[in-house]
């Protein structure tokens, strides 16, 4: 078949390359590619005016302010806190940490709309934690705040567990020979290996946070121009049959993804260059 | 002139000194004992932080996931059991609830084995041949991870919805996919589809291709080869990426939702079904539902856990194999 003569690099004995490189490309194509495709096919019949029209009223402006400006916010605290959870699973021992470590993974496991209706029940007025908070969490942008932060929880975590685990503990001995603080060995030494680690859990936590739509609709309150997310505004938008215009978001948030996509393969690979240097 | 504390310091070291003990503070310190008086529990290397630091961290990192991690979870179960076992048995035993776990069950049955079959193939093409273009194919097959689950379900809709590609097609021909079950399965396997696939690829490119090549030279031909030789050492990689497909096939919501159309009894799935009986204020009965699917993610992580030991053991044997000893 084509495959094996156009594009094999070397000469093999192994069987089942045109077979199974072929059904992966179909199965791909049928699935992912042409459906994707579908939503630029379709974008493209509108005029630069119109898609401009459709993507940038007032309304779609303010989700995108919140959709981008909580998931920045909850990755950045999940970076902080996955450092955190991170260094204290790696480096310390405590009682049932093999569980909390297995634990981490549960927003992987649990379905974003269970989630979200325990969210909404715990930061309502009279929930176990919203009835000790001076204001509102619960059907307000902070309530979006705080499921993205449930949702990416465990990307920065498991980024940087296996890089902390590899970390040469004789550099850390080299430095406090020659005289650093635990805090300067931290600063100057541990930070610097584990940061490209960092950023690809937060960039990991961010991307994860920009197309999220069931852990947040719950609690957000869903008000047009205050908490409305922007997957929530293509859905309201399929709804009253307004398939271009829905489209037409879809393929702003389509292309940050891809952008995001490329950003997060290039920190991947300087990560993993950094960890071979060392 | 030895300090009584100094007794207390039962290190093997003090064992083997005690027949000589040094009498002054220099001579300690000149055979390197400068730690003389500290309790030992005080003592650290020069590689960890100060016990209070520690326990802080610990405190922090443990508050963070008690707040948004723990708690969610034990919610789901406490509010589903808030009105007694009589009305959690209601909900669950519901024809509405009963038919949408039946829709659930149906949708994963169909689309995690679709995906296992992708994922091997493409694990196989990519980890064991040396062709062009291999990088590209690896960034295409994340690719929905990076899609908001909203927009894979609206792609769906602009090909086979009334105002879509086939949609008129669809219509003429009595058949429907967007609001009935084809669409809510073509969804679930767009969400699912790289998960067997990225399990795979990292442990087969470890394997090396040596172990297939040596069956090949032995005279297997190329389904004795992959039962005997590829099978078995992927299969616990393999059942990892199923575990993880399944429980995300079972708990798809945006995209599941652009798609289905809600309707009752037909074409809702239990995250759906979660929804509509919630916006109904029926917070026990949701919440009893949702404690089915809290039960799978726990299910889920337990055998993830078991499964990634084994998977973390023979990725380093498959590493070490390969070095010269």
């Amino acid at each position: 078949m084509v495959f094996s003569r156009t594009l094999l690099r070397r000469h093999t004995v192994l069987p089942g390359f045109d077979l199974a490189l072929g059904f992966a490309l179909l199965y791909l194509c049928l699935i992912v590619l042409i459906p994707l495709s579908a939503a630029f096919l379709k974008t493209a019949s509108l005029t630069w005016d119109q898609f401009l029209d459709a993507t940038t009223t007032p309304r779609v402006l303010a989700s995108y302010r919140l959709t981008f400006g909580a998931s920045f916010l909850a990755a950045l605290l999940n970076a902080l806190f996955g450092l955190i959870v991170a260094w204290v699973l790696v480096r310390y021992e405590f009682p049932f940490k093999r569980i909390i470590d297995a634990l981490v993974d549960l927003p992987f496991a649990l379905p974003t709309a269970v989630a979200g209706i325990a969210l909404t029940a715990i930061w309502a007025e009279n929930g176990w934690i919203g009835q000790f908070m001076p204001f509102k969490v619960s059907f307000t942008p902070l309530g979006v705040w705080v499921a993205l932060v449930f949702i990416g929880l465990p990307f920065v975590v498991r980024t940087l567990q296996p890089v902390l685990e590899d970390v040469n503990r004789e550099l850390e001995e080299a430095a406090a020979t020659l005289g650093a603080t635990r805090w300067q060995t931290f600063g100057k030494v541990i930070f610097p290996i584990l940061s490209p680690a960092l950023l690809t859990g937060f960039a990991l936590a961010f991307a994860r946070a920009l197309g999220e739509y069931g852990s947040v609709i719950f609690i957000a309150g869903n008000m047009p121009m205050i908490s409305e997310i922007t997957p929530l505004l293509i859905i309201t938008k399929l709804e009253q049959y307004d398939y271009a215009g829905a489209t037409a978001i879809a393929v702003v948030m389509l292309v940050v993804s891809f952008v995001m996509l490329l950003t997060i393969n290039a920190l991947q690979g300087w990560s993993r260059r950094r960890q071979g240097m060392l | 002139m030895k300090p009584p504390s100094a007794q207390s310091l039962a290190t093997p070291m003090d064992s083997h000194e005690r027949g000589h003990p040094s009498t002054d503070r220099h001579s300690r310190i000149r055979e390197g004992k400068l730690d003389e008086g500290v309790p030992p529990r005080l003592l650290r290397s020069a590689t960890s932080e100060p016990r209070w630091v520690q326990w802080t961290l610990i405190a922090l990192a443990l508050g963070f996931m008690t707040l948004f991690l723990f708690v969610p979870l034990a919610t789901v179960f406490v509010e589903a059991l808030k009105k007694g076992w009589a009305v959690y048995l209601a909900a669950v035993m519901d024809d509405d609830a009963l038919s949408a776990i039946q829709l659930t069950l149906m949708a994963t049955a169909i689309s995690v084995p679709l995906n296992l079959v992708f994922g091997v193939a493409a694990a196989w093409a990519i980890t064991k041949f040396d062709f062009r273009g291999k990088n590209v194919l690896l960034t295409l097959i994340d690719l929905p991870f990076s899609v908001s689950p909203v927009i894979a379900g609206l792609i769906y809709v602009l090909i086979f919805g009334l105002q879509g590609w086939f949609g008129e097609w669809l219509r003429d021909h009595d058949l429907k996919v967007i609001f009935a079950v084809p669409g809510i399965v073509l969804a679930t396997i767009f969400v699912t589809f790289p998960f067997v696939a990225r399990e795979l690829i990292p442990l087969m490119q470890a394997q090396g291709i040596e172990q297939e090549e040596a069956a090949r030279v032995l005279g297997a031909n190329g389904w004795q080869m992959f039962r005997r030789v590829t099978l078995p050492n992927i299969q616990w990689a393999l059942l990892y990426g199923v575990i993880l497909c399944n429980a995300r096939a079972m708990g798809e919501f945006g995209a599941v939702s652009v798609v289905s159309g809600h309707i009752r009894g037909q074409t809702n799935t239990m995250p759906l079904h979660i929804e509509i009986v919630y916006n109904e204020y029926q917070f026990a009965a949701a919440f009893a539902v949702a404690s089915l699917l809290a039960g799978l993610a726990l299910v889920t992580l337990v055998a993830k856990y078991v499964v990634e030991q084994r998977v973390h053991r023979e990725k380093r044997e498959a590493l070490t194999q390969g070095e010269p000893s």
